[in-house]
């Protein structure tokens, strides 16, 4: 009986997987995903890990795929054009990938642990459950268990910054930010000029072309 | 079942990620590929979790969950600010870092 569930399960993990990676629309490869966590959250039930399958589905598969989700939804299906610029990619990606696997698994089942061909030990009834894991991350690993709370606020708000930041520099700040802090005098009311007219980037031209009227010579030398 | 079966399971999912990270393109896709190595790492773990009997291994899967909580949160922002600065979303372009 497990081991149907195994295979049913194992099948389960590895066409989730191959369903990532060959689909065309990224929002399948992450539906493909989310079939590919369940199936390894069954796995991890069968490996006695109750507390870890839970988390698998309800962090993986609940929040960071709606974050995916959500991130497809906004950029859009960007289509993968062209397949194959570089000639022989996919056969070389392929035969390393087949070497890979091979090394993998000789390195492993060649490494003389005993307990590897066994269904391991008899455990006791509480193995994997939410308190053991609880009581491991409050008492043993408690600095470990802080480290990862801190990391979790730094990539918050590092997620924050990076997505939030508006694309100033790159488009229209060399175009109207430039000229007009470097137009001496008039520069503080030309930065207020243009962080009116900074909500939409399409506005900008207009906001620097109102704004000349009380400083025309300032603006009009760069231009 | 053996807990050698799950091993060679999870050297399989891990190439298979592998061999999405090299052919794919996109950005995000690269990111679940990502995802798919590290799973298949967690499951690794959790697998040597159970045949030592000792449930430190899924402590350490969990932090593994972290970390790519973590670094999902941080690429997807990175892929946000590069949507909304107009530049195509595929590696082969972005290869310089001051375009």
């Amino acid at each position: 009986m497990e081991g149907v569930i195994f295979f049913i399960a194992a099948i389960g993990a590895v066409v989730g997987a191959i369903g990532v990676v060959a689909a065309r629309n990224p929002f399948y490869s992450v539906l493909a995903l989310i079939a590919h966590l369940f199936s390894l959250a069954v796995l991890f039930l069968l490996l006695t890990s109750a507390f870890v399958a839970a988390a698998q589905v309800v962090v993986y598969a609940g929040a960071v795929m709606v974050l995916y989700v959500f991130v497809v939804a906004y950029v859009g299906d960007a289509a993968e054009a062209k397949w194959d610029p570089v000639p022989g990619q996919r056969l070389f990606a392929g035969l390393l990938a087949f070497f890979l696997f091979v090394e993998i698994s000789a390195a492993i089942l060649s490494s003389g642990l005993k307990a590897l061909s066994t269904h391991g030990p008899s455990v006791p009834a509480g193995f994997g459950d939410p308190a053991a894991i609880g009581n491991l991350l409050l008492e043993k690993f408690l600095v470990p268990f802080e480290a990862s709370s801190l990391l979790l606020l730094i990539a918050a708000v590092g997620a924050i910054v990076l997505a939030n930041r508006k694309p100033r520099e790159a488009q229209s700040g060399s175009i109207g930010g430039r000229p007009v802090s470097t137009a001496g005098n008039g520069s503080d009311s030309g930065d207020a000029a243009t962080s009116a007219g900074h909500s939409a980037p399409e506005a900008r031209p207009a906001g620097v072309a109102a704004s000349p009227p009380p400083q025309t010579s300032p603006l009009g030398a760069p231009k | 079942m053996n807990i050698s079966w799950y091993i060679v399971l999870s050297a399989l999912l891990f190439t298979i990620g592998a061999i999405g990270i090299l052919v794919r393109r996109s950005p995000m896709v690269i990111l679940l590929c990502l995802e798919l190595m590290l799973n298949a790492g967690n499951l690794a773990l959790v697998a040597f979790s159970r045949e030592v009997g000792n449930a430190q291994g899924q402590v350490f899967a969990l932090v593994v969950m972290v970390v790519a909580a973590c670094e999902v949160v941080v690429g997807l922002g990175l892929i946000v600010a590069i949507f909304r600065r107009k530049l195509p979303l595929d590696v082969d372009d972005l290869r310089s870092l001051r375009g």
